[in-house]
């Protein structure tokens, strides 16, 4: 008895709940997961964020044992269960299409995991109505229902709470908003936040919508083509984003090539000043969020200054996006509706815009080819 | 709104069809029911030839016959035809096209073909013929359409509810019988019946494969109206055995309807 009081008390000090070392996964030729690491922390949300086939979703099923890596080590609250079953790990999931049991009810559904581990009846009971209640789902109403007989919202929910009534350590979640309309979408996200506040679980979230990650994430990992090209907060993939790739996927991005000299990059513009430590004499790509660049008075004063002509303008309600042709670039700008100038802008006509050096997403070098 | 020439000519056409089709067995059904013996002149309702075949010993030991190497062979053939499909479905193995093809064979060959070759066989083994060899014979060819339509099955089976399964603390053999045989149930039960269907009606295979003292209800009915026996008994044998059959294509047919 003490023995096990110790052996839980230890590992409930371990801080890394699920570690990827050096997760190599073939399919055929194809490398879905090549040398990922990766640490998801204690009560951690941790997005999975990268384009369709990027590998994201090979990685949540080797976290959950449904695959098996060729090369890595996946270690669960401080375990190594690399060759251990699905069922022999701690998990609990949400799949894409939900996998509700269509011939069971809500209750059966919910109760299925705790009927495995034979808890008696009366705290099944117990911990079904708690797990309906955790997701908002009055057990007097849904409880005797089966699946088909619920909204896409509610199914939504039995899957979260069939897959978080265990208890496990990780909550991995597979794309699961993606067949909602955008709506109930919206809300789910802000619902799986609370979800997630209160129970505490570390959860692992794979989707391919950026906005999804930002909202709810604590920490990101961008992966791209079966590599983890950053993982950071929300702020820092956004902000500070450490490779084109990461640039592009994440918000949108205005994207200037050319050489680095002395702190400025040559494009066919122009000259555009930037912070960067890469090496003079370098090809570089320059990334520039549509946000940052300022137009008309305000632009006045900035480090790059830029003379363009509006090819375009898109209205959005709280912003305008407008299309600037510098030369043959074309540039994106976001101006806010409330700009003093906004109603001035029309298409055809000249525009000023400008930015400083350092808001610039990044200054990433160009591979030699 | 006068119906075209062309149309008037389509349902005479059609309804030529249906009546060849149908109008002898409702002829056999019709005069099961008739009072005298005579075939072609219906004398009055009643239910003697049924109360002869009741009292018929020989049609009791057929019909036991049948129904016992029916519901072996459904139960068995269920049993391999569910795993071998389970097996091609689920597991990566190599060679799978070929198995698959073999499995189909038996579908596709002749009857004839097929009996031919058990008689060969049991022959060369040297075999006695007799209920066993009868049983083997329904069992060995039943095992493919039990194979194909559990396949079908479990080929549309969302694989996703298995791992759901796995990741709530099943192992494999629980998820199957909670998860995987459940679903499948209108696929099984319906092979079942058809398998039974197949098996309880079967004539070729089973005059092939028997040997002295092991007769079903085809055969006797075969006999008999091979001696120039057919008489309104035969009739009501007849029908007996349609109303067996229908109820089970019925319930098999309510059963795929209520799956849609």
């Amino acid at each position: 008895m003490e023995m096990m009081e110790k052996a839980e008390y230890i590992t409930s000090e371990v801080e890394d709940m699920v570690v990827l070392r050096n997760i190599v996964k073939r399919f055929g030729k194809v490398v879905a997961s090549d040398h990922v690491n990766i640490e998801i922390k204690r009560n951690e949300f941790f997005s999975l964020l990268g384009p369709s086939g990027s590998g994201k979703t090979t990685l949540l099923r080797i976290i959950a044992g449904l695959e098996k890596p060729d090369e890595g080590v996946v270690i669960l609250e401080g375990k190594d269960v690399t060759n251990l079953p699905p069922y022999k790990r701690n998990i609990g999931m949400v799949f894409q299409h939900l996998a509700l049991f269509p011939h069971m009810t809500v209750f059966e559904n919910i109760a299925y995991g705790l009927r495995l581990r034979k808890f008696p009846e009366d705290e099944i009971k117990k911990r079904v109505y708690d797990a309906l209640e955790l997701v908002k789902m009055p057990h007097e109403m849904f409880a005797e229902r089966k699946p088909s007989q619920l909204s896409g919202g509610q199914q939504q929910r039995v899957a979260i709470a069939r897959a978080l009534v265990t208890q496990p350590a990780v909550l991995l979640l597979d794309e699961p908003l993606g067949a909602l309309d955008l709506k109930i979408r919206q809300h789910m996200m802000l619902e799986l936040k609370r979800i997630q506040r209160t129970v505490g679980t570390t959860f692992v979230y794979v989707t391919h919508d950026q906005g999804e990650a930002l909202v709810m994430s604590d920490r990101i990992a961008v992966i791209h083509e079966g590599r983890v090209e950053q993982v950071g907060t929300p702020y820092e993939v956004y902000e500070k984003p450490r490779t084109k790739f990461v640039a592009n996927f994440i918000g949108e991005a205005n994207f200037f090539e050319g050489v680095l000299r002395n702190g400025a990059v040559e494009t066919s513009f122009g000259v555009v000043k930037v912070v960067s430590d890469i090496q003079s004499g370098k090809k570089v790509v320059v990334s520039l969020r549509p946000e940052r660049i300022r137009v008309g008075k305000t632009a006045e004063g900035a480090d790059n200054k830029f003379e363009g002509k509006i090819r375009e303008i898109v209205y959005k309600g709280d912003v305008l996006i407008v299309m600037v042709a510098l030369d043959d670039t074309e540039v994106k700008v976001n101006v806010p509706a409330t700009h003093p100038e906004a109603r001035k802008l029309r298409e055809g006509e000249a525009i000023r815009i400008g930015w400083d050096s350092g808001d610039e997403a990044g200054v990433f070098e160009l591979e030699a080819e | 709104m006068s119906m075209s020439l062309r149309d008037k000519l389509m349902g005479l056409y059609s309804a030529f069809v249906y009546a060849f089709l149908y109008v002898p067995i409702i002829i056999v059904i019709i005069f099961s029911f008739n009072e005298s013996r005579t075939l072609g002149q219906f004398t009055g309702f009643s239910l003697k030839w049924y109360q002869v075949l009741l009292g018929d010993k020989v049609v009791w030991v057929a019909f036991y016959n049948s129904l016992n190497v029916a519901v072996i062979t459904t139960l068995v053939s269920l049993f391999l035809g569910t795993l071998a499909a389970y097996g091609m479905v689920r597991l990566d193995i190599g060679g799978k096209g070929a198995i698959d093809s073999l499995l189909y064979v038996p579908i596709i060959i002749p009857e004839i073909a097929e009996a031919l070759s058990l008689l060969l066989f049991y022959k060369f083994s040297g075999y006695d013929l007799g209920w066993l060899t009868v049983l083997l014979g329904h069992i060995a060819f039943d095992i493919s359409f039990v194979y194909v339509v559990v396949r079908a099955r479990l080929a549309g089976f969302d694989r996703s509810l298995e791992e759901a399964s796995l990741t709530l603390g099943a192992n494999e053999v629980q998820t199957f019988l909670k998860i995987t045989l459940p679903l499948s149930m209108p696929g099984i039960i319906a092979a079942a019946l058809i398998a039974f269907t197949l098996s309880f009606d079967d004539f070729i295979k089973t005059a092939f494969t028997t040997g002295p003292g092991f007769q079903t209800l085809p055969l006797i009915i075969w006999s008999q109206s091979a001696r120039g026996g057919v008489g309104p008994e035969l009739n009501a044998l007849t029908t007996v055995i349609m109303a067996i059959s229908m109820t089970i294509a019925y319930i098999y047919a309510k059963l795929t309807m209520e799956k849609q």
